[in-house]
């Protein structure tokens, strides 16, 4: 699509190849890399323009620009550096000579859905061998070329150079050479001490586009003949279209179709006012069930903390139950949206046997499977670039808007960028689930912790009702802390509202009532928190680590200005553990967090600054939850609708924040979604110990 | 449909366009330029700034028609033959995140940095409360902001030209 505004990748359709051990022309996959999908990877791999393509995620061309094909969306936590920091370190070249695509949808890549704070776990060894299998092979093709032993060879910004001699040679003019050589099957990775990216601070790649205006997100998207539309649908949850009057819209300037779509009402015009205004004063009825509410929602939870519900962990002696005192104490946290400041959007083109889909998804797999089912396409006639994400959380990844998209390329000519209004992003998103928590323990004669019993209450996003979702207690069922009697268990809620993955999804909302009911242990047996936690965290090193740190750095006990109190809390998520002190104060304009200490563990580091950044940004979605975020339900909608209702952290409210990263030989954890459990529950405790009821409801100005 | 003529980034454009339509989408939709950001249309926060007659103006309600013979400058053109001091500040304190809001950030801390060449900590939060920023981007922006000050401060030569395109 050389008319379209991003630059595509040639011709990154499926293309047979017969490939041998040869990494020329039609390019070769490393199939070796990829373990057990290695057969699906050596079928058909992604043809590449640049003569030496030695893997799916990199190729040279003879002016040895370095292109490397990013197979996750950035969406703001930093993949498009952490990636090519992988490969530019073990290729050896700078970091600011190579140039990113953004990879269309292509399941040779692998799988390329960007959640679970996955990518950097899951890319760190096969980017760096991609990298270091390329750089070998430049050695070898310079050796060759020397007549010198390869093991006299190294490579450094971009050359292969002989040691003895100091003969260098730019990988440009190696390629051709490379390429016909075979592909290391083991590349020798760099020892630890030779790393010159990985661990240090880098600028993020994304950052000057992200200045001057020129970074492409969806909604930036424009193509020749481009027309903008939206989709009106019923705002009660599981209802339907009655009726509209087209009428009520046709004929508004720039307005040019309107139509029944997908149960909802489409409308279709030359620029994104004249379609979202018209939303606005569409005349449609609407058919459905009012009947739910907030009201019926807590009814339904409290009755689903009575149930038996799924165990999901129960072990130890039932009989420390009878080990003397029982504590109990019950949460709740609300429905939330994400409302990525980007609102939801996609392109679609649909023209010539062909289906090109413009998205900043997070799922562009999934994207390009919907589009084939909806249009009877086939896999390579169905492109799907990826554009920047203006965030993602988790929205991004359920492709609901790909869907409308889609929908109406079919129904009209030329391209088409279907647009959600604010008020549709935050009245039909796919939510974070409202939780109802009941906690037990009993303490034994000395105030220790012997039993815990967890229950949860909740619609299940898996949309289980007769089996356990086990996503919906992630963060319970592991519970770090050495108690003999451990029951964890759920039981699930029905709700009309869809539910959708939430930046740390169940983490969210069972940290929150997990580190605040520890805090309760703590206040019942008149022990120190931080005290309590370094007790019963003796087998967990990882977790007793961020505490102790954050403890030390925070200085912990030491004396505050009046009005000011502590919380702590400790939470693992995605192979990462955090801990975070938060100072707050309870004064005339509501709760103001000051400060926030936050001690990391995420095992081995690509980038500090960016690990930095995500617990930054952590703290202030977590935040944003904690004391505002609220999805109310009144006849069967949402009641919020833009972000005067819904309200976002601001400048004002930010709090000074610190953050350790713990030194780590561990594997790499997740880091995008790890800073936002912790925070909800420091602050609860920093507010508890201010005096009066403990917050056991989010968000705690509602409590 | 009216026309309306006004000055974008130091060049006379005119427009065909519904008096009613705002600001916004005319330089999205119609102008084709697409750094200035749509976020909520409500005026909550801040995605679509830009400077009218160098006053930091949120474009989502303002009709086309109330820009009509004014001065227009957008993020892509806030830079002068080099980046803007607020845009270099940005690069250097890494502040973006996914930066869908930073074009709106950005031109209102510009616009602050005129007005006060040594804003105090209320006068940038003042300044920066009519924005979101989703990825919470908020610690770096102030030291942005700080660092934006300094180097403007230890630049006595600078002038409205170093600092962009438009004049103040
Ligand atoms: S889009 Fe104008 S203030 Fe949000
Ligand atoms: S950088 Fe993502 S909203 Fe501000």
């Amino acid at each position: 699509m050389a008319d379209g505004p991003f630059k595509v990748s040639r011709r990154d359709l499926l293309v047979a190849t017969g490939a041998g051990a040869v990494a020329g022309g039609a390019a070769l996959v490393l199939g070796v890399w990829y373990g057990r999908r290695q057969e699906r990877f050596t079928k058909r791999v992604p043809s590449r323009s640049q003569p030496f393509a030695p893997s799916i995620y990199l190729a040279i061309d003879g002016d040895g620009l370095v292109t490397i094909w990013l197979t996750r969306s950035e969406m703001g936590q930093g993949v498009s550096t952490a990636l090519p920091m992988l490969i530019a370190e073990e290729l050896e070249v700078e970091l600011d000579a190579v140039r990113l695509e953004h990879a269309v949808a292509n399941r040779n890549y692998g799988p390329q859905l960007t959640g679970n704070s996955a990518a950097v776990r899951k890319l760190w060894s096969p980017l760096r061998q991609a990298g270091a299998a390329a750089r070998e092979m430049m050695i070898a093709a310079a050796a060759a070329q020397w007549g010198v032993s390869a093991s006299e060879c190294s490579a450094r910004d971009g050359h292969a150079i002989h040691g003895p001699s100091g003969r260098r040679s730019p990988y440009g003019g190696l390629v051709e050479a490379a390429a016909a050589l075979p592909v290391p099957a083991k590349p020798r990775l760099k020892p630890d001490d030779a790393l010159r990216l990985l661990g240090r601070r880098q600028p993020r790649l994304d950052v000057p586009a992200k200045v001057d205006g020129s970074a492409r997100f969806g909604l930036d998207v424009r193509l020749p003949g481009l027309r903008y539309a939206t989709i009106v649908r019923c705002p009660i949850f599981g209802g339907d279209l009655a009726g509209f009057d087209a009428a009520s819209v046709q004929g508004r300037a720039g307005v040019d179709e309107v139509f029944e779509l997908d149960g909802g009402v489409a409308i279709v015009g030359d620029s994104t006012w004249a379609v979202l205004s018209a939303a606005e004063v569409l005349d449609a009825r609407w058919d459905g069930d009012a009947g739910f509410d907030d009201a019926q929602l807590a009814a339904r939870l409290e009755r689903g903390l009575e149930a038996a519900g799924h165990v999901a962990r129960e072990e130890g002696d039932a009989a420390r139950w009878k080990s003397g005192r029982t504590v109990q104490a019950e949460y709740r946290t609300p429905f939330l949206a994400h409302a990525t400041m980007e609102p939801i959007n996609a392109t679609a083109w649909i023209r010539d046997g062909r289906c090109e889909i413009w998205a900043p998804t997070q799922a562009p797999q999934g994207a390009q499977r919907m589009a084939m089912k909806l249009t009877g396409l086939a896999e390579p006639n169905v492109i799907v670039h990826v554009t920047l994400l203006g965030g993602g959380f988790g929205r991004r990844a359920a492709n609901i808007e790909v869907r409308d998209a889609v929908l109406v390329a079919k129904r009209v000519k030329g391209p088409v960028q279907l647009v959600w209004s604010r008020e549709a992003d935050v009245q039909h998103d796919v939510y974070r689930a409202a939780t109802a928590h009941r906690l037990e323990a009993a303490l034994d004669s000395e105030g220790a912790p012997v039993a815990w019993r967890h229950r949860v209450a909740s619609p299940s996003l898996m949309g289980r009702t007769d089996e356990l979702d086990p996503l919906m207690l992630h963060g319970a069922t592991e519970l770090p802390y050495g108690i003999e009697r451990v029951e964890v268990s759920w039981s699930s809620v029905a709700s009309p509202v869809p539910l959708g993955f939430w930046r740390s999804v169940a983490h969210s909302y069972n940290a929150f009532a997990i580190e605040c009911f520890v805090d309760e242990l703590a206040r019942a047996a008149q022990q120190d928190p931080v005290a309590l936690r370094r007790k019963l965290l003796q087998s967990a090193p990882r977790h007793l680590g961020v505490l102790e740190k954050v403890a030390a750095k925070a200085g912990w006990g030491a004396p505050l200005a009046a009005g000011l109190a502590r919380g702590v809390a400790v939470h693992g998520s995605f192979g990462s553990f955090v801990a975070m002190v938060a100072e707050v104060r309870r004064g005339e304009r509501g709760v103001t967090v000051e400060r926030v200490v936050a001690a990391v563990d995420c095992g081995r580091v690509v980038n500090p600054q960016i690990i930095e950044a995500q617990i930054e940004g952590g703290i202030v979605f977590g935040l944003t939850a904690a004391l505002h975020g609220r999805i109310e339900l009144r006849a069967g909608r949402v009641v919020q609708s833009n972000f005067h209702d819904y309200p976002m952290l601001r400048l004002a409210d930010m709090p000074e924040v610190v953050v350790e990263i713990l030194p780590s030989e561990e594997e790499p954890g997740g880091v995008g979604e790890i800073g936002v459990p912790p925070i909800a529950p420091a602050v609860a405790n920093a507010l508890a110990s201010l005096g009066g009821e403990p917050p056991r409801e989010l968000p705690i100005s509602h409590g | 449909m009216p026309r309306h003529r006004f000055e974008l980034n130091g060049q006379p454009v005119s427009v065909d366009v519904p008096d009613e339509m705002p600001l916004l989408w005319v330089l999205r939709d119609v102008l084709q330029l697409t750094g200035t950001k749509y976020g909520c249309g409500i005026m909550q926060c801040g995605a679509c700034t830009v400077h009218l007659d160098g006053e930091p103006t949120r474009t989502c309600r303002l009709p086309v028609a109330e820009a009509a013979g004014r001065r227009v400058t957008t993020i892509e053109g806030l830079a002068g033959d080099s980046l803007h001091a607020v845009q270099r500040a940005w690069i250097a304190e890494q502040v973006p995140q996914c930066g869908y809001c930073q074009s709106g950030q950005i031109m209102s801390a510009a616009a602050l940095l005129r007005r006060a060449r040594r804003p105090s900590g209320a006068q940038v939060e003042a300044a920066l409360a009519g924005h979101i920023c989703r990825c919470g981007t908020y610690a770096r922006i102030r030291r942005a902001v700080a660092r934006a000050a300094d180097a403007l401060a230890v630049a006595p030569a600078w002038t409205d030209e170093d600092a962009g395109a438009e004049d103040g």
